[in-house]
Formats: structure tokens, sequence, C-alpha cells
């Protein structure tokens, strides 16, 4: 019986899932829980070197990932995502390798040790929404999301470039609203899905940021949604430090865990964690 | 050898070899760009580029190495690839970037811009630990670059840090993995000379 296939992944959080966005950690395995899909974190994972690393050297921006899909690919599992940037640096590296299979024995030499590129990176939501599916999801939800208005945010690297990413649609996705659907939310039509949150320039141009950051909140705004939805901790993080029209924003994976039953606790710790409070939009629709 | 060009800032000398250091094995496509504006046009940062991507794309083409090696708009540009995914050339519009981020840091022209300070200090942690460590990351780039002298962004400033660190969003130690050494070997493999 399909209910009772466990599904299981190779897991790495990265960096940012350990401070700055734990509560998108803490939702994503309780989520994963929820509907039966085994993480098994990779052991002593690294950094995947981020934008740095390919604005950098070309050949630091694969090792890096690939000392982590090495890891994985002896664990014997696809590899899970959370940071939709390190998402993007996984594909990149499989994507590269797979193509050139000199390249690919320099970086094993680099690397210290094998990798055939043999394994898939998925980042969650692509685990979550086709893996697990919106049959089951809808079949599990405890709590449908009635009333709430959302913008689903998917940023860059999800979906670009897509012929690396092969997410989906790379001008209007359609996979989170989908999901959000499921779990009884309301998705808007809206602008700006697939625009940048400022991504790098968080520290060195905080004014490009702040301005990006504020379109996103305002057509979010304009187009009837109360909040943000993020797959993502870097867009999460300009966005909810960044922005100055006080528009709060969610990670997938609480409301996610908050459809399927997760306690109210476990939830209400990641939302005091939001520094701009989620709080009143839920309550506005008795939902917690 | 050098070629010299009538431009709108009168003579310039050009570069064949710059042109093809950035085609490289060609798979970037820069030859086939017919300045649509396609890239520009929905690039989110091109208001603080000095030269637009397709203005850089045909001063590349052109090999205006110095007028493209001190611009600020390879280093300003985010990566977030909407000009790639957009351009009905194929164009490897982020690529072309990456070549002249790297070209960059070979030559040293890294005074235009923060970012590669930013770039640095970010991979020096990694480096350092096998992850980033945000503190330090801010800090230190803060302090590097002397932002956290300006004034005028002290309250804001202190204020993101105390939101921060009251919802415990930053670790004040820093996690270092069991496998640096590892790491620190990957890295001196791929140093590059000046870089």
């Amino acid at each position: 019986m399909a209910e009772s296939t466990t599904l299981k992944y190779g897991y790495y959080p990265g960096c940012s899932l350990e401070a700055t966005a734990k509560e998108y950690n803490e939702s994503v395995q309780a989520s994963a829980k929820l509907l039966d899909v085994e993480l098994v974190e990779l052991d002593d994972w690294n950094c995947c070197g981020a934008s740095s690393g390919h604005c950098t050297d070309p050949e630091l921006s694969l090792a890096l990932p690939a000392r982590n899909l090495a890891i994985a690919e002896k664990l014997g599992h696809d590899l899970a995502l959370s940071c939709a940037a390190c998402f993007l640096r996984f594909k990149q590296t499989n994507h590269d390798l797979r193509a050139n299979d000199e390249l690919r024995q320099r970086i094993e030499q680099i690397i210290e040790t094998p990798y055939q590129a043999k394994i898939e990176a998925k980042h969650v939501l692509d685990i979550f929404a086709r893996e697990v599916g919106f049959e089951k999801i809808e079949q599990r939800v405890k709590k449908p999301l009635k009333g709430l208005k959302l913008a689903a945010y998917y940023g860059c690297y999800l979906v670009r470039p897509p012929k690396v990413t092969q997410f989906d649609d790379p001008e209007n996705p359609m996979i989170m609203d989908n999901l959000l659907t499921t779990i009884g939310a309301e998705p808007v039509d809206w602008s700006h899905k697939v625009e940048c949150c400022g991504g790098g320039l968080l520290l060195a141009r905080t004014d490009v940021v702040v301005k990006l950051c504020n379109d996103l909140c305002q057509a979010a705004l304009d187009n009837g949604a109360v909040a943000l939805v993020t797959a993502c901790p870097l867009c999460q993080a300009n966005i909810e430090l960044r922005q100055t029209i006080g528009m709060p924003a969610f990670y997938f994976s609480e409301l996610l865990a908050l459809a399927l039953g997760v306690s109210e606790n476990k939830f209400k710790s990641w939302m005091k964690r939001h520094i701009q409070n989620p709080v009143p939009v839920l309550k506005a629709q008795n939902l917690i | 050898m050098t070629v010299r060009l009538i431009t709108e800032q009168g003579t310039e000398s050009a570069d064949p070899a710059f042109t093809r250091e950035v085609l490289g094995d060609g798979a970037v496509h820069l030859e086939r760009c017919y300045q649509c504006q396609a890239c520009s046009s929905g690039c989110p940062f091109a208001y603080i580029f000095d030269y637009a991507p397709h203005q850089l794309l045909r001063m590349v083409q052109l090999g205006l190495k110095d007028r493209v090696m001190e611009s600020k708009t390879y280093w300003l540009c985010a990566s977030c690839e909407t000009c790639a995914t957009r351009c009905p050339n194929d164009i490897e519009i982020v690529q072309v970037m990456d070549r002249l981020r790297h070209i960059a840091f070979r030559d040293g022209y890294t005074n235009q811009t923060p970012l590669p300070l930013f770039h640095r200090t970010f991979l020096g942690g990694v480096k350092s630990y096998g992850k980033v460590f945000e503190l330090m990351l801010i800090l230190r780039y803060m302090l590097t670059s002397r932002d956290i002298f300006k004034l005028s962004e002290l309250p804001n400033n202190m204020k993101m840090g105390f939101n921060m660190f009251s919802r415990g969003k930053l670790a004040i130690l820093p996690d270092k993995i069991k496998g640096t050494a590892n790491i620190k070997r990957i890295f001196q493999q791929t140093e590059r000379k000046n870089g």
C-alpha cells in the first residue's frame, strides 16, 4: 500500500538552517515526519560555497557541493535540500559533472573521494508536492488553512536557470500555489513570484535589498495577500529584515505542518522566531 | 595585438585576447548577442549598474577590456539569472559575469564595489569552519568594509542585530565541521595564484 511506504532521503539543511532559519529546519523535519518521509542528515556536511563560491572560482563552486553529494551517494539515497540557494549549487554541480567526465574526475581528486554523480538533488518542496503528492497530503490535512490569502514567493534559485533546476515554469511556477490550495489556503495571483529579493547583496548593498523587498511586499499586498510564503532562508531573511511595510512571511513548511496537525506549542515556538509577527493574520482566521 | 576603436568616448584600444578569454570554450555563446535588451529590461539591478547588461556584453565583444573590468556591473550582478532565462539567444549571461569576476580577482579589479571583500570574507569563514558562521561573517564584513562606522546606518544595524539576537537567530559560537582539513585542501587546490 502506498500509505505505508516511507520515502527516504539524505538531508542537507545548509548553514542558514542552523541559525537564522532554525524554524525552517524544524518545520521541514516536522512536515516530513507527518508525511512519512525519512530525512537522514548527512554526516559532517559542509557549506556549498553559495554565490561567493561561483563568483570566485569555478572548481571551488563544484567541489564544495560535490563533497556533500559524495557523502549522500555513499548513503545510497537521493539528497533533499531546504535552501533554494544551496539547491541550485547542488543541481549545477550534478549538471556540470554529468556533462563532462574529465571535470567529474578532477573534482573527485579535489574532494579526495569518489563521486559518480548518480544521485539526484531535490528541494523539499518538490519532494512534498510531487513525491509524497497532493492526494496524500490532502488526506492527511487536519486543519485546513481556510481564509488565509497568501502570496507564494519562489524567488530565483528554485526556478532559474530552468535547464539546471528543472523545477517548474520559470516565469509562472505553480507548485507552491497548488500545495497551499491543497492545505486549504488561498494563494493569490500576483506579479512578483519569481522576482529577486536582492540575495547576496544583503550586507554589501542593503539599499537595493530594501527596495526589492518592499516592491515584493507591496505587490503581494496589492493583490490581496496577508502574508508571503517562501522556500528559501535567504529570501525569508531579506524579506523579514529589510522591508519597511510590515508584511509577515512564512516558510511553506510551517504552514504545511500546521495544516497537518503539528502541536500548537511547537508551531508557536516557530512563530516567535519571526521578525515580522505572523500571529495576527493567523488569529484573524481563527487558525491558532 | 591591440586594435584601435572609435567609440563615443573617442579612440579606445581594444584587446581581442580579452574577448577570447571570456568566450573560453564557446559555451557562453556571447557572439550571438544582437542587442535586443531583454536582459537589461528585466534586470532588477540595472538601475545601480554603470553599464546595463546588454552594454557590457557589447563591450566584451569589442574587447574593451579596461572599460569592462573597471566597471561595477559584474560585481553588483547578484546572479539572479533573470537575464539568461529570458535571453532569446540562450547566452549564458551569468556565466559571462562569473568569468569577468574570476578575471577581476586574478588581475586585481576589486576596488569598485565592496562585493569582492564580501566574497573573501564569506569564503574565509568557510575555509576555517567548513560552514558559514553568520555572526562572524556579519561582524568581520562590517569591520573590514568600515560599514560599522557609518553612523547614519547605526540605528538600523543595531535594531537588526537586536531583532536577530532576541529571536535566537544568531549562533554565538561557531560550529566547526570534523573535516576542516579536507575543506582546507579543497581550497588550496582551487585557489588561483592571485585570487
